[in-house]
């Protein structure tokens, strides 16, 4: 599709996906690996994308330049675990067509 | 024991609407929710959210529609069991289940609703290596008793409400209250942060920040909490340590009952009436799937509503009923009280 970028996703068991999200329905990260059903459900999205459980904390390991963090979304991280300098919310992140290569991993479930 | 006809695994939105529609075919239910309050994650996790998808309401609080379903079932009179933990299921030779919780409450019904959502709540825990052996030793992940902390030594770590207000609360209980979290701001209630850094102007609470806990030593039972803060590393004496890190839904016991999960779900007849491979066992709204399954409050209502119309079959078999509209019928409360619409006047024009 034209408004698809392409994206590769790491899951939790350390296996790479090259999927194609959609730039026109308003999805963030988190939903497209639920809908790509990448992490069980129940393990992410959890609180269904309010930047509210760190459920679906990623690493970004690409050089894209992302949406900066608001507030809540640093405030939550500075509560989950296993943060590291590249940790973002997935449901923070919105699929725009400047992120076509954008390479992430899921952190681990906590 | 607590007898009841229909006992309802979690008190979310979906739990509380069906003690309505059971109310309407006269079916007494009873919730257990782990978490203190009822509303599950409505009241837990985003009180303050407004919803735009529940009908009729364009917008509503996730806790004002928690307020509004407390207030459509009390006629029906549901009791409850919170801050309790539905752990244990056995089916009894008369076809009832007599449902046990991590606290030894027993409650009895011929039908089991699970309404469990994402499962019950469970406090997340830190990743401090040795943090297992001091559980029940000083270490609490979940403040029950504040008078347990009386005249005591407290570290506190978190960033949210919970760790905000506590350390507000214990100020006046503990001997000394320690709060630790990993950055300079809190996300919490204006108000309680105001509150915490007026107690720590005063002496009341002292605030290490931005550090973390990252290790805790005693013999036996907890001593001393290592306190990282940038690049020095030194111990805080204390005689308890609470880590308040939010909570996070897990399955949990439910897992075990023999029920057919998937995808973190259990699975039901959603043709019918929604029940699990157990019969007289239910499941609705966000705990349960099937194939077109949406996790949304709307679809569990409609689930619930199904589901007590099997219920009734289950608990009263052979009964004849037909399903009765509220304004015709009106609305019977178990408390005595009576909802109908107003007759209409009948009045010759001259």
């Amino acid at each position: 599709m034209e408004q698809d970028v392409n994206i590769k996703i790491t899951d939790r068991d350390g296996n790479t996906h090259e999927i194609q999200a959609p730039t026109d329905m308003a999805m963030n990260l988190m939903e497209v690996v639920r809908s790509y059903e990448l992490a069980p459900e129940g393990t992410i999205g959890i609180c269904g994308g309010m930047a509210m459980c760190a459920s679906c904390q990623c690493y970004v390991n690409s050089n894209h330049e992302l949406p900066e963090m608001q507030d809540d979304e640093e405030a939550m991280l500075s509560e989950a675990f296993y943060v590291k300098d590249n940790s973002r919310l997935g449901c923070q992140i919105q699929i725009t067509p400047d992120m076509e290569g954008l390479e992430v991993e899921l952190a681990p479930e906590s | 024991m607590i007898k009841t006809d229909i006992l309802i695994i979690g008190a979310g939105p979906t739990g509380l609407f069906t003690v309505f529609e059971a109310g309407l075919l006269k079916l007494k239910c009873h919730l257990i929710d782990a978490l203190p309050q009822p509303g599950g994650q409505c009241s837990e996790i985003y009180p303050k959210k407004p919803i735009y998808d529940i009908p009729a309401y364009p917008e509503i609080l996730a806790g004002d529609l928690t307020d509004k379903l407390m207030e459509q079932c009390k006629q029906f009179e549901p009791g409850f069991t919170l801050g309790e933990r539905a752990d244990t299921i056995e089916k009894q030779d008369d076809g009832s289940f007599i449902v046990t919780t991590n606290k030894g409450t027993k409650h009895q019904a011929p039908v089991v609703a699970i309404a469990g959502g994402l499962g019950s709540f469970e406090p997340r825990k830190p990743l401090i290596d040795n943090i297992g052996d001091y559980e029940e030793n000083g270490v609490e992940y979940i403040i029950k008793d504040p008078e347990f902390y009386r005249d005591k030594r407290v570290v506190i770590a978190g960033g949210g409400d919970s760790a905000l207000d506590w350390s507000i609360f214990l100020s006046d209980v503990a001997s000394e209250v320690t709060l630790i979290h990993r950055r300079n701001e809190f996300r919490g209630h204006l108000d309680s942060v105001e509150k915490v850094q007026e107690l720590k102007n005063q002496g009341k609470i002292e605030l290490i920040t931005p550090a973390e806990v990252i290790g805790l030593e005693g013999e036996g039972r907890i001593e001393a909490v290592t306190v990282k803060k940038g690049e020095e590393e030194f111990k805080k004496s204390c005689d308890h340590f609470v880590p308040l890190f939010g909570l996070s839904p897990k399955l949990g016991p439910i897992a075990n009952w023999g029920l057919e999960i998937e995808k973190n779900a259990i699975k039901v007849n959603n043709s019918l009436d929604y029940q699990t491979n157990i019969p007289g066992i239910f499941a609705i709204g966000d705990v349960n799937t099937y194939p077109g399954k949406l996790k949304l409050i709307l679809c569990g209502f409609h689930e619930a509503t199904l589901m007590c119309q099997a219920a009734y079959q289950i608990i009263n078999p052979g009964k004849r009923y037909v399903l009765k509209y509220t304004t015709v019928s009106g609305v019977d409360g178990f408390d005595g009280t009576r909802k109908e619409a107003p007759k209409a006047v009948v009045k010759a024009i001259e």
